[in-house]
């Protein structure tokens, strides 16, 4: 039992660690959310600004905003660990890496949350949907985002050592989270009511999802940043 | 025999260049048998007597299937080779996970484009974006290109091994939902069941099949083995451009230089006294 709590302890550690030089560098906030509601007011622009198709495609919409934010968002965490030889601190410090990457996606997750939190306010004001299924919209929201944050941490570590992974990250990570994609477009199809699916179904999917991207990334996070 | 120094002129082999022929001569049949000797499917209706089938599309079938099935066994050798990087962590295991994934790669291309060819006249189209086999199959397609890309980085190949072999293992766990779309999402899909399990051809259809899996099994078994041998030579080069520089640098830099660079002494009135 201690050792599982100071296996969370840990991970809380990393994640509180990832969390305060956030809120003191502000680059999710000031940078990656600004640039998610351009994301939402440029698809307005290419529709037309028409109101009912907005209102039709706002999942869609609303889930490749949060794909292409969560993108940067996971390059910044990614990039934290190499300035300064912080990777190689950490390797030392003994913190089990199943813990590291635990609490590395679960900053990324409360970024996200913050980010589909604002992203909503977008979509209610600027496209006018009406939410029909609160509970779906927030089950299916919350493991969304565990899935992103959890694939997006073990993708942000693969590529994080390479020159090139501003460009690969999204080759590698976009087509693992095609499903999420998919499963989270159609749970808010149902929870916004415009279009007549099971929700709870792909919430389903959802969840299987984020299962096993975070177990698959705990059990292989070791192996990527050892030296 | 080349000697261990010499650099070979072709990755071929006495046996390698008889599997190339039988491989080539095979393929050569298999076009005879799917575009001349079996016929077009066509079935008479029962009550209206209107021909209706696939007609000369199902021909395109014969490449489609068998390539299909070599590509699921090409990226699974891959998954059992990335398994053996992160476990044995030796070269051979790399450069056939390397090997096999590139080859599976080609084939899933290829299968994608013969299904749209085959779907046009069948289905009338030459995407259908509802169709979980197909949706599936391209997000397949895609996770290897992204693998295929971490190959191409200039990265430390220690590093990489590991790093591809991670992400080819993620990527076949997208295999199963390929395989079993058909069955889990019935009616999402516009692909068939499959018929040989309910054994609905026969005679010369169900050979011509069969001849296409050996077929295309000889061509993936010489791909695979030249792409391997094209691997193995290229971490030998690295290895022996890594040896040239070190040798190099030695000889620049005296022993004594190197010893002193380094701090150590011969002499053990140089340490320091504690």
């Amino acid at each position: 039992m201690s050792e599982v709590r100071r296996f969370l302890g840990d991970a809380g550690l990393v994640a509180a660690r990832d969390l305060r030089i956030e809120f003191r560098s502000r680059v999710v906030v000031g940078q990656v959310v600004p640039f998610a509601l351009l994301v939402l007011v440029l698809f307005g622009f290419a529709l037309d600004a028409d109101h009912r198709t907005l209102r039709m495609f706002a999942s869609g919409l609303f889930w490749v905003a949060v794909l292409l934010s969560a993108l940067l968002a996971v390059h910044r965490s990614a990039a934290l660990e190499l300035s300064d030889g912080t990777l190689d601190a950490l390797r030392m410090s003994g913190l089990p890496p199943a813990a590291l990457f635990l609490g590395k996606a679960t900053a990324v997750f409360v970024q996200l949350m913050l980010l589909e939190v604002v992203l909503l306010g977008g979509l209610l004001v600027l496209y006018g949907v009406q939410v029909v299924d609160p509970m779906l919209l927030l089950v299916s929201g919350l493991l969304a985002g565990v899935a992103v944050a959890a694939a997006g941490t073990l993708y942000g570590a693969l590529a994080s050592g390479l020159g090139v992974r501003e460009t690969l990250l999204p080759i590698l990570l976009l087509p693992v989270l095609a499903p999420v994609l998919i499963g989270a477009t159609r749970a808010f199809d149902d929870a916004l009511g415009s279009v007549a699916v099971d929700g709870w179904a792909w919430t389903g999917l959802l969840a299987v999802a984020a299962l096993i991207a975070t177990v698959v990334g705990a059990l292989v996070h070791g192996v990527l940043i050892e030296d | 025999m080349a000697g261990r120094d010499e650099t070979p002129g072709t990755t071929g082999s006495r046996g390698s260049r008889l599997l190339g022929c039988v491989a080539l001569a095979s393929l050569g049949v298999l076009g005879v048998l799917a575009f001349v000797l079996t016929g077009p499917d066509v079935r008479i209706h029962p009550t209206t007597g209107e021909e209706f089938g696939q007609f000369d599309a199902v021909r395109m079938l014969y490449l489609h299937v068998p390539m299909a099935i070599l590509m699921y066994a090409s990226f699974l050798l891959c998954a059992v080779a990335s398994v053996g990087v992160l476990v044995k962590r030796t070269p051979w295991w790399d450069v056939m996970a390397h090997s096999t994934a590139e080859v599976g790669t080609v084939l899933c291309g290829l299968v994608l484009v013969t299904g749209s060819i085959w779907g046009r006249p069948v289905w009338n189209t030459w995407w259908e974006w509802g169709d979980v086999r197909l949706m599936t199959t391209l997000v397949l397609f895609l996770l290897f290109a992204g693998y295929l890309a971490l190959r191409g980085t200039t990265s430390d190949p220690r590093r990489q091994e590991r790093q591809a072999a991670v992400v080819a293992l993620v990527a076949v766990l997208d295999i199963p939902l390929v395989n079993r779309s058909v069955e889990w999402w019935e009616n999402r899909t516009l692909h068939q069941r499959s018929t040989l399990e309910e054994l609905k051809i026969e005679d010369l259809t169900l050979f011509t099949l069969m001849f296409g899996f050996l077929t295309f099994g000889l061509v993936v078994w010489w791909l695979t083995l030249q792409r391997f041998r094209v691997g193995w030579l290229e971490r030998a080069a690295i290895d022996h451009a890594v040896g040239s520089a070190i040798a190099e640098r030695r000889s620049e830099t005296s022993a004594v230089e190197l010893d002193a660079a380094i701090g150590v002494s011969d002499d053990p009135a140089g340490e320091e006294s504690p």
